[in-house]
């Protein structure tokens, strides 16, 4: 029995394969928070006076949260000192970019080391694909393709320059800046991400895709996504993150917001592995995402896919409000934690619209000592009469010192709804990996074979290339020299 | 090939296996038979590697290897294959992506090239008129869901395909019905070469009919008590273990 734990511990003790630091000359802003650094940083951005004032209104709002930093989650970790950041930085931009040829050989040498070269990306899988880097778009491809189309994919400080009209009717009308203390503070000092019109109609003709990435010593990242399908189209959005090694924690705080209008689907799938911190729990990330869409019309459908495997600290909920009857809202997700990962993270399906239907499909991997917690609320309005629910939430553990817990939240307000809730806790097999071993894999492999197959249900759910690297990298995370 | 010394082994501190002795040349078939709990399924865990089972004393050797100083995967790639008296289902793995990987990390053990995809579905459909087994199991997760049968008949279907040089069955009859235990029987007849060996751990007389085995070994209480031709196999079909066990008993006693 204790021959097994070894080995399973020996197995999921692994090191980050992607722990580099890229040499690019940056323009950074002075550390702390201020309303002049976000003068400043409204300044670099060339914004419009609207969007400073939304800005220095989300920061004002946010210093009266100052006490209230949420801390409702099951994780753990040091007060964070938000004057101890840089809120911006920025690769020097030499010149426009137009090629590839162009783009800063650091820069293609880093994805290379993480095996996601755009050349690649462009010419196996025809995505799209918007680089983000330390806060500004450097490059984005396939713009023209997408132009013909209608379609708008571009930096978000591009589209506050180009689309400032569609920036300012969406930007904040799914998570306003009063949402809750990082929305507020994302709202506040955002530097950038991406924008996504699909006009009506249009069903987009390849997967959108974006690489954001980490990479200046102490800066927090704070993206803005925001992504609109009008009527009658389509989108499968992919957004995929690695960092390199730190030994500071960094702060990451997002903002996603998704809007479908009547027949529309949005497919937004993330693959995320940030640094998670070392073995003994030092360093990594810290992640706390607001990620919410709305369905707006009739029939329209938003299915959020995650994989998530790093980051020190995930605090995040990727959720859909049903507004539009016949409004379908999905979660898949797989969360995996090792050694010292703390995740906390899940869903939120609010059902307003009449025959609105969720789904939620959960599976959390825990190793080491890392701690794994579900945490969904599924909310049926008294509007949302024939409202349906499905959840389904499965935690897989592959230590002794490791925890799972599930928090599910359910609130029915209409007699007509129907929602079932399942979950499931289980121990890796010492006869599944003995099966394995005797066919000639060994526990590395045997583990990462029934890990995948664990996770089966939600990787199918990814676009076939994002799965593929979603599967290698759940392994990756998994791998560790066995004793 | 296979060499058993004295063998002894334990579980959670209760000695299970008390002084196995058996030699297997290439090309024989070994049954072993005897009651319930006599530590059969012990010992086919013990030559695959099972960590539970601890080995107190005794050797084993195997193609001039020191078996028991081998991990269960080291012993797999060398050609060991036990068809589990209980396979295990695992979930979300593909049957036929878990074989390749299996195939492939043994022929890259014995230094051939992996098989790609084309030529594993090749060499499947192939194995699978040998076993005769239904396509729809292979494209479904390992064992999951599988009938008692359909997964004994998955293990043989398995063992066709990796080609062990020694296989032990570990009651692989047991479950299967009279037209699946005589295409069994015929697969690993045709599987059966000069080269590789068999250990049948079975309970019935009748799967020796269509494998007719070398040696009857009979084991009770963790010690092999008795070894004959396969008419032992029918003299214990006829009078049960009573007779050979109280001879032994009685022996023991004197
Ligand atoms: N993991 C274990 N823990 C405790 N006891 C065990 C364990 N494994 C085997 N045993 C015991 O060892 C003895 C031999 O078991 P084994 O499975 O080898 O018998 P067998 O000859 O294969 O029997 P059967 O014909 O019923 O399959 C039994 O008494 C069994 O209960
Ligand atoms: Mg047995």
């Amino acid at each position: 029995m204790n021959g097994k734990n070894e080995i399973l511990k020996a197995v999921t003790q692994q090191d980050y394969k992607y722990g580099f630091v890229s040499k690019f000359d940056s323009d950074k802003a002075p550390v702390g928070l201020n309303e002049d650094i976000i003068r400043l940083i409204s300044s670099k951005k060339k914004e419009p006076k609207w969007l400073l004032d939304i800005r220095l209104k989300a920061f004002k709002h946010w210093l009266t949260l100052m006490d209230k930093e949420p801390a409702w989650a099951h994780i753990h970790y040091p007060k964070i000192n938000f004057q101890d950041i840089i809120y911006y930085a920025a690769p020097k931009k030499k010149k426009e970019l137009n090629s590839l040829d162009e783009v800063d050989p650091e820069m293609l040498k880093t994805f290379d080391k993480l095996g996601i070269s755009i050349e690649e990306q462009k010419k196996l899988s025809g995505v799209a694909v918007d680089v983000v880097i330390d806060s500004v778009s450097v490059k984005t491809t396939f713009k023209d393709t997408l132009a013909k189309l209608g379609i708008i994919f571009c930096s978000f400080s591009e589209a506050v320059q180009e689309h400032p009209e569609l920036v300012k009717k969406y930007m904040g009308s799914v998570v306003p800046y009063t949402d809750n203390f990082y929305a507020a503070l994302n709202s506040a000092v955002f530097t950038d991400g991406s924008f996504c019109y699909i006009p009506k109609g249009v069903r987009c003709p390849m997967e959108l895709s974006t690489y954001f990435r980490i990479n200046e010593a102490n800066t927090g990242q704070f993206e803005r996504t925001l992504l609109i399908a009008e009527e009658g189209s389509y989108v499968s959005y992919l957004e995929g993150c690695t960092a390199p090694m730190r030994d500071e924690n960094q702060l990451h705080a997002a903002v996603v917001e998704l809007i479908a209008y009547k027949d529309a689907e949005i497919k937004y799938s993330t693959v995320q592995n940030w640094y998670p911190g070392n073995k003994e729990g030092k360093g990594g990330i810290f992640n706390f995402v607001t990620k919410r869409g709305i369905c707006k019309g009739e029939h329209s459908k938003i299915s959020w896919t995650q994989v998530e495997t790093g980051s020190a600290i995930t605090w995040k909920y990727p959720s859909v409000i049903l507004k539009g009857d016949y409004s379908v809202g999905e979660f898949y997700s797989i969360a995996l934690t090792n050694n010292f990962q703390q995740a906390d993270t899940g869903t939120k399906m609010l059902h307003i619209g009449k025959n609105t239907t969720s789904t939620i499909i959960s599976k959390g991997v825990s190793a080491g000592k890392s701690n794994n917690s579900y945490r969904g609320l599924v909310r049926i309005s008294k509007s949302a009469s024939n409202a349906r629910n499905f959840s389904q939430c499965d935690s897989l553990l592959l230590s002794s010192e490791c925890g799972a817990h599930t928090f599910p939240y359910i609130e029915i307000n209409n007699k007509t709804a129907i929602v079932e809730h399942e979950a499931t806790t289980s121990k890796v097999g010492e006869d599944q990996i003995f099966y394995c071993n005797q066919r000639g894999l060994d526990t590395e492999q045997a583990i990462s074979m029934i890990v995948n197959g664990y996770c089966k249900e939600v990787l199918k759910k990814l676009p076939m290339e994002f799965a593929v690297e979603a599967q290698k990298l759940l392994s990756l995370s998994l791998e560790g020299s066995v004793g | 090939m296979l060499s058993i010394n004295n063998l002894k082994a334990s579980v959670e501190n209760k000695e299970i296996l008390k002084g196995i002795n058996l030699e297997v040349k290439k090309g024989e078939v070994h049954a072993i038979m005897g009651p319930n709990g006599s530590g059969k399924s012990t010992l086919a865990s013990v030559l695959a590697g099972r960590s539970e089972y601890e080995v107190t004393d005794g050797t084993v050797n195997y193609l001039e290897h020191n078996l028991l100083d081998m991990e269960p995967e080291e012993r797999a790639k060398e050609g060991l294959f036990l068809a589990f008296q209980y396979p295990v289902e695992i979930p979300g793995v593909n049957t036929a992506t878990f074989l390749r990987t299996s195939l492939n990390e043994i022929r890259e053990h014995r230094g051939q090239e992996p098989l790609n995809g084309a030529d594993f579905l090749k060499l499947m459909k192939n194995k699978m008129e040998v076993i005769d087994i239904d396509k729809s199991l292979i494209s479904r997760s390992l064992n999951e869901g599988f009938s008692g049968g359909e997964k004994k008949k998955a293990e043989i279907f398995q063992m066709a395909l990796l080609e062990p040089t020694l296989a032990v069955m570990d009651e692989t009859d047991s479950g299967l019905d009279i037209d699946a235990l005589k295409v069994v029987a015929a697969g690993v007849n045709k599987l059966k070469t000069e080269n590789n060996a068999v250990i049948i751990i079975t309970h019935y007389e009748r799967l020796l009919n269509y494998i007719v085995p070398d040696f009857v070994h009979i084991i009770f209480d963790g010690k092999i008590i008795k070894t004959g031709g396969k008419e032992l196999a029918l003299t214990l079909e006829e009078k049960g273990y009573d007779w050979i066990t109280n001879e032994h008993v009685a022996l023991s006693n004197a």
